[in-house]
């Protein structure tokens, strides 16, 4: 949704360029994801590969989310055959019947958390929410979990949190108060608020996109704030003084589904195949911070020892973090959202 | 032409009425005849303003499930966010409509007394933001505002402040970027009405004694204000609908109404509920439009008709 605004145009005109090679329509699909650097190492990780060994041609283009799938098919106007979303948007738009059944005869989805493989839409990678301090305002002090960042005496300074995906700020809330890892899912929503309510009146900017988030960490416009894996790993390459971890993390998932209607149905279900296999999805990981869905992705000794350790969804790394549950919001989004948004607009 | 041609065939007869007659069909066939000219047009503005609103407001009326309600317009009155959002709204399109008078009635009145090629190249800098992106603009505002940037960085190094205030990711930070991009909105129009006023009627009233504050007070001034109503109608109307500045400006902390309507759109799964949002904004602006109109005149609104 939101973080969707931060596609880069011009990256997104290069990809279809470069995929401009003719084919007949029959061994053609078209992938919609969403832009940027993400879509770039999906690209070198999953739709080359793929289509070289297919023999077909991947055609690219960019999503805003689910209402763009839900307009290409409620308008019978389907143009995609394979589109991202984020998890909670499939489990959303498979109670509306968006899209076409997977056929788990062609996808194998061994290796695949069972909370992300469902009939019409399946997980293809993971975006944790972190938290990021500054360390040239707290030295290597500063919060390290939720809890620390509700404590505004012992952690003075400037904060930030996600004003747009609510979803994401009532987690960490939960997790502020307490509440274990494990038993976060499903969200206490009225005590999340609660928790949220404490910390208010702290927080400088409630950012609406990926890249507000960086710019407002990068700038020092905040000491600290809640900020998704990969902006925050761009920031340490860029050397900005910043430290985060995968403690206390949200882990949420990224889905692939087939749109109602795609003409290429049979053919998207073979890509799909390939994108979620643990060969490809172990591509993933060597272009971009977003961890791959399929945990036999690291068995296959393609990714560096040394590279898995930064990876969100790493074994190791998964058992210290949240699983955010797509179903949970899928049946609890809009009234936790409105009253999120009553809460932080008073 | 036509209407001349028919009284000239009716030259010489006496009887009026006949005359009268003629006239009259005559001008009927002219009408229709305009009407046909202007039935493209009609049908232009049918096809791709009447038709659309009208569907927007048709599915307003459907609720998630499909079925015909006014949960989508009781949604306003149940969760408070969205009154403070239409308070937040309306707050700062006043606030930014403000500052723009305050700095563009004197920008547009030094622009009227300078030497027509002077006022020329200082219009051009007027319009000159109007060639970048407003999203480039609101980047070069944060950059410029925020806690390290420019302004506080130069304020603490001249040690007037100890600590940076606080110009960005709030309403100030808001205003500052709206004001900016809506000025020449409330320049161009003000410069335009201000440069129609003819000069002799200020020299006649300094002839006749009046000092030159009275001479603007009482003569400049009342002839400048339809051009003024008119800017100060397209700026709060563009601030209605403004989306970018405040998304980026605000800090998430200045919710307007386009991006309640932005979030309502991808949180619900019915298009009611951002298409009721849409016509809330429409009829108050429409509202809003009528009771300039009636306060100020048909000159103020009828700007975009007028010759």
């Amino acid at each position: 949704m939101t973080k969707r605004l931060c596609i880069h145009g011009l990256a997104a005109a290069g990809l279809l360029a470069s995929a401009a090679v003719p084919a007949s329509a029959a061994d053609t699909i078209t992938v919609a994801s969403w832009g940027g650097t993400y879509q770039e190492a999906q690209t070198k990780a999953f739709f080359d590969p793929t289509a070289k060994e297919l023999g077909i041609t991947i055609k690219q283009d960019t999503t805003n989310g689910l209402d763009d799938v839900r307009l290409q098919v409620t308008g019978n106007a389907v143009k995609w055959d394979i589109t991202e979303l984020g998890a909670d948007e499939c489990a959303r738009g498979s109670k509306e019947g968006l899209f076409e059944k997977l056929d788990y005869n062609v996808i194998d989805k061994s290796g695949i958390n069972p909370k992300l493989v469902h009939d019409d839409w399946v997980g293809i990678s993971y975006t944790s929410v972190v938290l990021i301090y500054r360390t040239d305002v707290f030295g290597d002090k500063g919060p390290k979990t939720w809890a620390d960042f509700w404590d505004v005496e012992k952690f003075p300074g400037r904060r930030a949190l996600s004003g747009s995906q609510a979803t994401e700020t009532l987690s960490v809330a939960a997790l502020a108060k307490g509440t274990p890892i494990d038993k976060v899912y499903p969200v206490d929503i009225d005590g999340a608020l609660q928790s949220v309510d404490k910390v208010k009146g702290h927080i400088d900017a409630w950012w609406t996109s990926g890249a507000q988030a960086m710019q407002l960490v990068k700038d020092g416009e905040v000491d600290m704030a809640s900020i998704w894996n990969g902006r925050a790993g761009t920031l340490r390459k860029e050397g900005a003084p910043v430290s985060f971890s995968f403690d206390q993390g949200v882990l949420t998932a990224d889905c692939m589904v087939i749109p109602k209607g795609s003409k290429n149905k049979d053919l998207a279900m073979k890509a799909l195949a390939r994108f979620v296999s643990p060969d490809l999805q172990a591509n993933l990981p060597l272009y971009v911070d977003n961890g791959p869905a399929n945990e036999k992705a690291f068995e296959t000794g393609k990714i560096p020892q040394e590279r898995i350790k930064d990876i969100n969804s790493a074994p190791e790394n998964v058992k210290k973090q949240v699983l955010q549950d797509p179903e949970f919001w899928r049946d609890n989004l809009v009234e936790a959202t409105e009253k999120f948004n009553n809460l932080i607009q008073q | 032409m036509s209407i001349g041609s028919a009284s000239l065939s009716n030259i010489g007869r006496s009887d009026g009425v006949l005359n009268a007659d003629a006239l009259r069909a005559d001008a009927r066939r002219q009408a229709l005849g305009l009407l046909a000219l202007l039935s493209p047009g009609l049908f232009l503005v049918f096809a791709v303003i009447i038709v659309p609103i009208g569907w927007l407001f048709w599915l307003s009326l459907f609720d998630e499930t499909g079925q015909l309600s006014l949960a989508n317009y009781a949604r306003f009155f149940e969760q408070a966010s969205y009154i403070k959002t239409f308070a937040t709204t309306f707050k700062v399109a006043f606030v930014v409509t403000g500052t723009c008078v305050l700095f563009g009635y004197p920008l547009a009145y030094m622009l009227a007394q300078l030497p027509r090629r002077a006022a020329s190249v200082c219009l051009i800098f007027v319009i000159l933001p109007f060639w970048t992106s407003v999203l480039v603009r609101t980047y070069a505002w944060l950059v410029i505002l925020q806690r390290k940037g420019l302004i506080n960085n130069w304020l603490i190094d001249l040690g007037l402040i100890g600590q940076p205030l606080p110009l960005a990711n709030n309403f100030a930070g808001v205003v500052i970027g709206m004001t900016h991009i809506m000025l020449p909105f409330l320049v161009l129009p003000l410069y335009a009405s201000m440069k129609t006023i003819d000069v002799d009627c200020l020299r006649a009233g300094m002839n006749l004694g009046a000092s030159p504050a009275a001479t603007f007070r009482q003569i400049f001034f009342p002839l400048s204000l339809p051009g003024l109503a008119s800017g100060v109608v397209i700026v709060f109307v563009l601030c209605l609908g403004f989306f970018v500045t405040p998304a980026l400006m605000g800090g998430g902390k200045v919710i307007m109404w386009a991006m309640r309507m932005e979030q309502a759109t991808s949180l619900y799964s019915n298009w009611g509920a951002g298409a009721a949002l849409g016509v809330v904004l429409l009829a108050v602006t429409l509202a809003l439009l009528g009771l300039f109109q009636w306060l100020l005149g048909a000159r103020a609104t009828g700007v975009w008709s007028q010759r």
